[in-house]
């Protein structure tokens, strides 16, 4: 029984399109679904089947064809990405609700990089995703072209973190979660009552500008109206290709092992002439600098910030997305950052009680299944073992 | 001078405050070595229930004396959040024992939240600042432009009492041996016969009745709760607790009212920017973790209560 059905997905390329094919199917259903009633069925029946495919030994035959055939999952994985665009090139709530999706995952990546890999605790990641988005709102009259917004609120991010490194590589565990959570509410309280970053209003942001086209515009091809949501998503979705493989590849690394080391055991890393406080710091201000980055991409993309969206109940959220995913696992990121950020975005009954859903999934999660839904398995340098 | 006075007031009603929180966290870690970050939320909590009995006495009985009104109020918060405080041990912190510590950290940061918004959600308007009773008798002493509040004082001295009982029990009794004999070292005080999970409990069972004493006196002395002041209050019971040592309970008090003196400090210098405060005190907190990386009195790995 467990044989067959994990013999239902066929191996190779093939099994990859259908897979994708299957998904871009649920998506577009489910995001077109307006009824709260017909949501709650398609909840329930996705949860329904990861069950039935985990219990029947079904995930194991998708996870063997993905894992065999990476290179067509990403690239279905993109065109699903793009079909999705195209279809809803006229709906600018779904299309900015998956420019969200892009930029959280983003952002979580980074965190991945700090907690996941080096082991480097975080508790202000909206903190570093804000400094990146006011970056981006104080650029504004400086004439620069609206681009460099990106790498300078990256910039701003990580230099920021810089003022941390110290406190943070002299203390360790309780205390060094300290330094960041107080940093978290420190920013925060600073934001509402800075005139010059605007108070509690916040700050507009100009749009994005690359090659001439405005990106605050919708467009018209014939008869056919695209949302100016499109342009940002397709900007999202490139920062999320190349971001999604740089954190690939940095875990695949000695970079990676390193980091891995220094988490696992500081006295052990340090034996074998592993520098820990210079792993820490890569991977600490890598981690910000992602952040920065996705929190410039979304304050344009928004057109406009205010403290309330880094709060460190934020930070948080952020966190969970992580814990959820499978702490270190980046293909963890992806489904969790959907189920975080569409879920009560289309379910609005729940939208109220959001936090406190979250919370609650985090803690038993933590409680009960620590490693997270996607578990991150070992490195496989030389193929798959049989 | 009186401005001066009024400030030396005001900052230590607040380190009684945070004295008390910051006591919870460092007998917790003196214990378990956790982190139990709801802690704060737990006295937002003891001041949402006494908000309620309140409001139920006020039903049920208009006519109470104050007296007993004030004794109802307490005793509902110290209950509920005292044993809040002992299933937060036991299905939270006791089944993660073996896990890392940001786990127990973060478990415990969500179980916060989830309290939080249990209260935002549930509690009848809940999302909005609750005007707290005024309990006790508004009688003021006037010297020259300075007023001297009778509440303050019955709040002050009941807060040094507490921490002065709390201290007792630890360094005088035989259930605060066998406290301070898990901290040491939990197996062999089990070897000694102490029942161990016991002691967890009382432990925080006795933690968390410091912050419900803290969270009615914060509702007394502001006359207004938030379902907010949970994280904020948190925050600064833990910084308060760090500051003096983790472990500590004579650090915990002192890391509370240098916190309260920062807050005080960072108005009365600068009184241009007084909504800085926090941002002062937090950023003196960061210097002082890169400076004294584990507290003012570092913390000790043989004796920790």
């Amino acid at each position: 029984m467990r044989r067959r059905s994990r013999d239902l997905v066929p191996p190779g390329p093939a099994g990859c399109i259908l897979l994708a094919l299957c998904l871009l199917g649920w998506s577009v259903l489910f995001l077109k679904a307006e009824e709260q009633s017909h949501i709650l069925v398609y909840m329930i029946t996705s949860g329904m089947m990861v069950l039935v495919a985990a219990l029947s030994g079904l995930h194991a035959g998708i996870s063997a064809t993905v894992q065999d055939n990476e290179l067509t999952w990403d690239i279905c994985l993109i065109l699903v990405m793009l079909a999705l665009l195209l279809i809803f090139c006229d709906d600018h709530y779904t299309l900015f609700l998956l420019g969200t999706i892009m930029i959280y995952a983003v952002t979580v990546l980074g965190l991945n990089v700090q907690l996941g890999c080096a082991g480097v605790i975080n508790f202000s990641a909206a903190s570093f995703f804000g400094i990146g988005g006011y970056t981006a709102a104080l650029l504004s009259g400086s004439g620069l072209p609206p681009l460099l917004a990106l790498p300078l609120g990256g910039a701003a991010a990580a230099l920021t973190g810089c003022v941390l490194l110290l406190p943070m590589l002299r203390t360790s565990g309780h205390y060094a979660a300290l330094v960041t959570m107080a940093f978290a509410l420190l920013f925060r309280v600073f934001l509402e009552v800075s005139e010059w970053f605007g108070g509690p209003q916040g700050l507009p942001v100009p749009p994005l500008n690359l090659f001439g086209t405005d990106f605050s515009k919708d467009a018209h091809f014939g008869n056919l109206d695209v949302s100016f949501y499109v342009k940002y998503d397709a900007v999202c979705l490139v920062l999320l290709c190349l971001v999604f493989s740089f954190v690939r590849r940095l875990e695949r690394s000695w970079i990676g092992l390193a980091m891995d080391a220094v988490r696992s055991d500081e006295t052990a890393s340090a034996c074998f002439g592993i520098n820990i406080a210079r792993w820490k710091i890569f991977a600490f201000t890598t981690g910000n600098l992602l952040a920065g980055v996705a929190g410039a991409l979304y304050a344009m993309m928004l057109g406009y910030i205010s403290p309330a969206n880094f709060a460190f109940a934020d930070s948080l959220l952020f966190l969970s997305i992580l814990l959820l995913g499978g702490l270190g696992n980046s293909w963890g990121v992806i489904p969790a950052t959907i189920f975080v950020v569409v879920v009560p975005e289309k379910f609005q009954v729940i939208q109220e009680y959001r936090y406190f859903i979250y919370s609650a999934l985090v803690l038993f999660m933590i409680v009960f299944r620590p490693a997270g839904l996607l578990p991150r398995t070992s490195r496989h340098y030389f193929g798959r073992p049989a | 001078m009186e401005l001066f006075l009024q400030f030396c007031i005001n900052g230590l009603m607040l380190g009684m405050m945070y004295a008390l929180v910051a006591v919870g966290f460092t007998l917790f870690f003196g214990v378990l070595d956790v982190i139990v970050f709801s802690h704060g939320d737990t006295v937002m909590l003891a001041s949402f229930t006494g908000l309620g009995m309140y409001r139920l006495l006020e039903f049920f009985h208009p006519g109470l004396g104050a007296g007993w009104v004030v004794f109802w109020v307490l005793a509902a918060a110290v209950a509920v959040v005292a044993v809040l405080g002992m299933l937060t041990a036991r299905f939270i912190i006791m089944p993660l024992r073996g896990a890392p510590a940001l786990n127990t950290l973060l478990a415990t940061m969500m179980f916060g939240t989830a309290l939080r918004e249990a209260v935002r959600l549930f509690f009848p308007d809940g999302s909005n600042p609750k005007p707290f009773p005024r309990l006790l008798p508004d009688w003021s002493a006037q010297f020259g432009t300075l007023n001297l509040r009778f509440d303050n004082l019955v709040l002050f001295l009941t807060g040094a009492l507490i921490i002065v009982l709390v201290h007792l029990l630890i360094t005088r009794t035989k259930l605060g041996m066998a406290v301070r004999a898990s901290a040491q070292d939990a197996e062999a005080a089990q070897l000694m016969g102490v029942n161990f999970r016991l002691i967890v409990l009382v432990t925080f069972a006795l933690g968390s009745a410091a912050a419900a004493f803290a969270g009615v006196m914060n509702g007394l002395y502001y006359n207004e709760i938030n379902f907010n002041l949970g994280l904020m209050l948190g925050a600064i019971g833990f910084s308060a607790a760090v500051i003096g040592g983790l472990g500590n309970i004579y650090g915990a008090i002192c890391g509370g009212f240098i916190f309260a003196f920062l807050q005080t400090a960072g108005v009365a210098a600068m009184p241009f920017a007084s909504a800085y405060k926090d941002v002062f005190a937090f950023g003196v907190v960061i210097v002082m973790m890169a400076l004294r990386p584990t507290g003012l009195i570092a913390e000790q790995s043989s004796r920790r209560v």
